[in-house]
């Protein structure tokens, strides 16, 4: 098993440590629930170094990606990022990603810990036959993240990055108490916030600055049971829960992301085509149960009556914030309407669940 | 790590409270601290007879569910209903208001096979 370079620091925190995709990674500190309301409410900070940090660089190495992944990098600005997919030949998701533009010759690819060398596999054949290169830094890199509504107050006194200037989905090049850093402004929690990538062993001072300049401020380490939580009242899809191998863009509700209209070809286009074509045959929906009960990962969902099950919950949890037993579900495509009223098998009993619209968290404007 | 002296316990964590041929069952402080941030709890019905370590219900964390087994064979007398709307109750007083059920005791040779407080702590090494 693997472990960041906070390891120790997540024992001295008091963390419960699991093992999640490989990485001996802290679950909780305080609790779920209290790090959950810490970042809606004030901000969290989080170790993400388990995630997989993919350089690739060349001269054309935005067309090898536009060729690799279903979007289009080459039309990113410098600076800016966007969320993209690896889809095999069958449309099926290899994974879901972060790109972002350092320069016009350079994309950081940022993979799921559990993909990451799958993902660096696949890239590096696709990219066989463009003047593009791929470094994986995987191991050599460190992803501390703060997010929450007080995170931009906290990280501005800890950097020389322009945090005002800096947009939602944009990234820039400074320091973060001193250490040499990529300080990006994107998340997986709902909330405003920074995701500060920085060489293996800088994790450590950057975790401990932004802890001590956010514990007056309310801030707390968050683990990844509030992360897991915080994504889902945003309505955001985890690899292996509503994204897979079985599952094309299009069925998650993520076929924005699929640009089929870029120049080229690209791995998967004929099936992604095709796939928007013959139009869904299940779809990811937002669940609330109006019963009593939780829905969780591979429950079973049934439209109401129906002795066989129509669906499947992706993943499903009592939300810290609503205060109600929420869930994601893929139902069929005829049942995805506002308001439809389904069952959820849990257990031995069948519990009704309303289809609402996602996310079921918007942050306050 | 609080264990309680009198109390019966399972190696799965409940604990069991003898009151004549009666019994009062819970979740361990242990067990509830594990768990963590207790949100919901599905309780036996009222005069359900249990095997020994039959599960006879659920107490779910936002992260995990974990089930409930019968501590001695019986009778269900009386649940907790405070925990319907007060779930938390387990985090907060696991050997008090955090009570899941009182049953009959069917065969009390079956305490026997329980730990007491002292093999409970070195079970859960506190």
């Amino acid at each position: 098993m693997r472990a960041t370079a906070l390891l120790e620091r997540h024992r001295a925190l008091g963390a419960r440590m699991v093992e999640f995709a490989g990485w001996e990674m802290p679950l909780q500190y305080s609790g779920i629930v209290e790090e959950h309301r810490a970042v809606r409410g004030r901000a969290g900070v989080f170790d993400l170094s388990h995630m997989g940090e993919l350089h690739v660089r060349g001269a054309e190495a935005g067309a090898a990606l536009a060729y690799a992944l279903v979007t289009d990098p080459p039309a990113l600005a410098v600076r800016r990022a966007h969320y993209s997919m690896i889809c095999a030949p069958d449309g099926g998701v290899i994974d879901d990603l972060i790109v972002y533009r350092l320069a016009a010759d350079h994309f950081l690819v940022v993979a799921n810990a559990g993909n990451a060398a799958v993902v660096a596999d696949e890239l590096r054949a696709r990219l066989a036959g463009f003047d593009a290169a791929l470094d994986d830094a995987s191991l050599r890199t460190s992803l501390v993240a703060i997010q929450g509504p007080r995170a931009v107050g906290v990280l501005t006194p800890l950097t020389d990055v322009d945090l005002g200037a800096l947009r939602y989905y944009a990234i820039a090049e400074g320091h973060v108490a001193g250490i040499p850093a990529l300080v990006a402004r994107t998340g997986y929690t709902g909330e405003d916030g920074f995701e500060c990538f920085v060489d293996w062993e800088a994790g450590i001072p950057v975790f401990d600055a932004l802890l001590a300049a956010g514990l007056p401020q309310g801030v707390i380490p968050a683990g990844l049971g509030a992360r897991d939580t915080l994504r889902l009242e945003a309505g955001m899809p985890l690899y292996g829960n509503e994204l897979g191998r079985d599952t094309t863009p299009f069925d998650a509700g993520l076929g924005r992301v699929v640009k089929l209209s870029k120049p080229g070809d690209f791995v998967g286009r004929a099936a992604l085509a095709a796939a928007q074509e013959r139009g869904r045959s299940k779809a990811l929906v937002g669940l609330v149960v109006r019963g009593r009960g939780i829905a969780r990962h591979g429950y079973p969902v049934f439209r109401a009556g129906s002795v066989e099950a129509v669906g499947s919950v992706t993943s499903g949890t009592q939300s810290p914030t609503l205060g109600e037993p929420i869930a994601m579900a893929y139902v069929p495509a005829d049942a995805t309407e506002a308001g439809t009223m389904l069952e959820i098998g849990i257990r031995e009993s069948r519990v009704p669940a309303e289809v609402v619209p996602l996310p079921f968290y918007h942050r306050p404007a | 790590m609080d264990v309680r002296e009198g109390l019966l316990y399972t190696d799965d964590h409940e604990w069991l409270r003898v009151e004549g041929d009666t019994g009062v069952v819970g979740i361990t402080a242990y067990a509830a601290e594990q768990l963590g941030d207790v949100v919901f709890v599905e309780l036996p019905q009222v005069g359900r007879t249990l095997e020994r370590a039959e599960a006879f219900g659920v107490v779910e964390s936002v992260k995990a569910v974990s089930d409930l087994f019968a501590p001695v064979p019986g009778q269900v007398l009386e649940v907790n209903g405070e925990l319907n709307a007060h779930p938390e109750l387990i985090d907060s007083d696991p050997y008090g208001q955090g009570w899941i059920m009182r049953i009959r005791i069917a065969d009390e040779g079956a305490t026997t096979e329980l730990k007491d407080a002292a093999a409970y702590r070195a079970l859960i090494g506190a």
